[in-house]
C-alpha cells in the first residue's frame, strides 16, 4: 500500500513533472494563458499518460530493449491521434479551444519519460496509477501557472471555463479586478517563463525553509540528552 | 521489458519484425479511429461553418440551408473558393465567402457576407494569431470595430478611402496596432472587388447549379 502512496506523492509533488523534473515545458508554456486552458490541456494529457502507461506496461514483455524507443513513440503518437480525433468528434467545443494544443501532447517528453522510467518496468496497475498521478501533477502545475498568469495578465480567473466544462462551470468564471487594463507581457509566451521561474523559486524556498525547520528540530532533539546530562 | 533470456530476442530480424508489427497494428487502429469519427467530425465542421456563415448572413435574409447552394469557384490565384449563397423564396439574396488578410502574425481568416448588390451584410474574424489585447480587437466579441463595415460597399466609401486612417483612408485603427486593421480592411476591399469582377457568375440563378454537398 505504501508503494502506491509513494507513487501518488511522487506524481503530485515530490517528482512533479514540471516543478521537479522540469519536463513538458513546451505544452506548458503554450497553453497557460488562462487557468481553463491549462486545466483542459492537463486533463487531455492525463488521459494520454494513463493510456500510454497501461498499454506500454501491458506490452513490456514483448518489446525488446533495442527498439523500445521507436515503439514507445509510435504508441504515444497513436494514442494522441486517437484522443485528438475523438475529441474533435464528440467534444467539439473543447476541441475548438484546445485543438491546436492536442497534437502538442506528442511533444510532451514527460509521457515518453514515464513510459521509459516507469511503465516499461512495472505491472499494469502501478503504471495506471503512475499515469493518473503524473497527469494530475502536470494538471496541477498547468492550472497554477495558468491561474497566476491569468490573474496578473488579464485580471480574471477561469475565463471560458463554461466553454471547457459545460455551462455549469460558469460560476467559476471570475472577474477579479474590474476595469483591469491587462498586463500583456504575462499573457505572451515570455510571461510563461517569467511566472514559471517565480513558481519554481517559490517551491524551492518553501522546501528549504521546511528542511531548515526539520534540521533545527533534529538538533534540539539530539541536544536534549546532553542538556539533561 | 524482461531481461533478454531468450536468444531470439537479440536477433536483428526480431527487432525488424517487432517494429513492423507494431506499425501495422497502429495503422489499423488509426484507420478504425478515422472511420469511427469521420462522419461526426464532418458534421461538426458543417455546424461550425453554418454558425460562422449565419453571423454574416442574417437569418431574415435567407430561408435555405446556406450550405446547399454553394458554388465552387476558382479565384484569381486559382485556389478553390467556396461561395455560399442564401436565397429567400428561391431568389438569391446574399453571398458569403472566406477572405484572408495579412496580419501582424500570419494570416487573418475572415468570412465576408454581401447582398446581391455588393453591399456588406457582415464581416467576422474566423481565425487569427494577432497580439492579444492589441490586434484582437478585430474580434466582434472584443470590440464593435468590425461591425463598422456593415452596409458599406465599394462605392461607399470611394475606393481611395478604403484604407485605414493612417494611410489616408476612413477606417480607424487601434492604438498600438496598425498592421492588423490594415490587413483586415485590405482583405475586405479585395473581397468586394472579387465580387464586382465575378458578379455575373456569382449571382447566377440558384436553379442552374445543382446543390453541392460540402464536406
Amino acid at each position: 500500500m505504501s508503494d502506491y502512496k509513494r507513487i501518488a506523492k511522487d506524481g503530485l509533488w515530490d517528482n512533479n513533472i514540471v516543478f521537479v523534473q522540469a519536463l513538458a515545458l513546451c505544452p506548458l508554456l503554450a497553453v497557460t494563458g488562462t487557468a481553463s486552458n491549462g486545466l483542459g490541456m492537463g486533463l487531455a494529457s492525463t488521459v494520454v499518460f494513463v493510456l500510454s502507461g497501461i498499454s506500454i506496461s501491458m506490452l513490456r514483455n514483448i518489446i525488446t530493449p533495442q527498439v523500445r524507443i521507436p515503439i514507445f513513440v509510435l504508441i504515444i503518437a497513436l494514442l494522441v491521434t486517437l484522443v485528438d480525433m475523438s475529441m474533435n468528434a464528440w467534444m467539439h467545443d473543447l476541441h475548438k479551444v484546445l485543438g491546436l494544443f492536442i497534437p502538442l501532447i506528442v511533444t510532451n517528453c514527460a509521457i515518453l519519460g514515464r513510459a521509459e522510467a516507469f511503465a516499461s518496468r512495472n505491472a499494469i496497475f502501478p503504471s495506471l496509477l503512475d499515469g493518473v498521478m503524473m497527469g494530475l501533477g502536470f494538471t496541477l502545475a498547468l492550472v497554477i501557472l495558468g491561474a497566476s498568469r491569468e490573474i496578473v495578465g488579464s485580471g480574471t480567473l477561469f475565463a471560458n471555463a463554461g466553454l471547457l466544462l459545460g455551462n455549469w462551470a460558469q460560476f467559476l468564471e471570475l472577474q477579479l479586478i474590474p476595469d483591469y487594463k491587462g498586463f500583456l507581457l504575462i499573457i505572451l509566451p515570455p510571461g510563461g517563463f517569467i511566472v514559471l521561474s517565480f513558481l519554481l523559486a517559490g517551491k524551492r524556498a518553501m522546501e528549504r525553509s521546511r528542511n531548515n525547520r526539520e534540521k533545527s528540530a533534529d538538533i534540539i532533539l539530539t541536544a536534549e540528552p546532553g542538556n539533561a546530562g | 521489458m524482461s531481461e533478454s533470456s531468450h536468444p531470439w530476442k537479440e536477433y536483428v530480424s526480431t527487432q525488424a519484425i517487432l517494429l513492423g508489427v507494431f506499425s501495422l497494428v497502429a495503422t489499423a487502429l488509426l484507420v478504425m479511429g478515422n472511420l469511427a469519427t469521420r462522419d461526426a467530425i464532418a458534421e461538426r465542421l458543417r455546424e461550425d461553418l453554418r454558425a460562422s456563415l449565419s453571423q454574416v448572413i442574417p437569418d431574415s435574409a435567407h430561408d435555405n440551408d446556406l450550405l446547399a447552394h454553394a458554388l465552387a469557384f476558382k479565384d484569381d490565384n486559382s485556389a478553390q473558393l467556396m461561395v455560399y449563397r442564401g436565397t429567400r423564396d428561391g431568389k438569391l439574396t446574399a453571398l458569403a465567402w472566406e477572405i484572408t488578410g495579412k496580419g501582424y502574425a500570419g494570416n487573418i481568416r475572415l468570412v465576408l457576407g454581401v447582398d446581391t448588390n455588393g453591399k456588406i451584410l457582415g464581416v467576422r474574424v474566423l481565425q487569427h494569431a494577432e497580439t492579444p489585447g492589441l490586434g484582437d480587437n478585430i474580434e466582434a466579441s472584443r470590440s464593435d470595430w468590425i461591425l463598422g463595415f456593415n452596409g458599406l460597399s465599394l462605392g461607399n466609401p470611394p475606393a481611395e478611402k478604403w484604407k485605414v486612417r493612417k494611410d489616408g483612408g476612413q477606417f480607424d485603427s487601434f492604438s498600438g496596432a496598425t498592421i492588423t486593421p490594415r490587413g483586415v480592411v485590405t482583405a475586405i476591399r479585395q473581397g468586394l472587388e472579387f465580387f464586382r469582377s465575378h458578379k455575373t457568375t456569382l449571382t447566377q440563378p440558384v436553379e442552374i447549379t445543382s446543390p453541392e454537398k460540402i464536406s
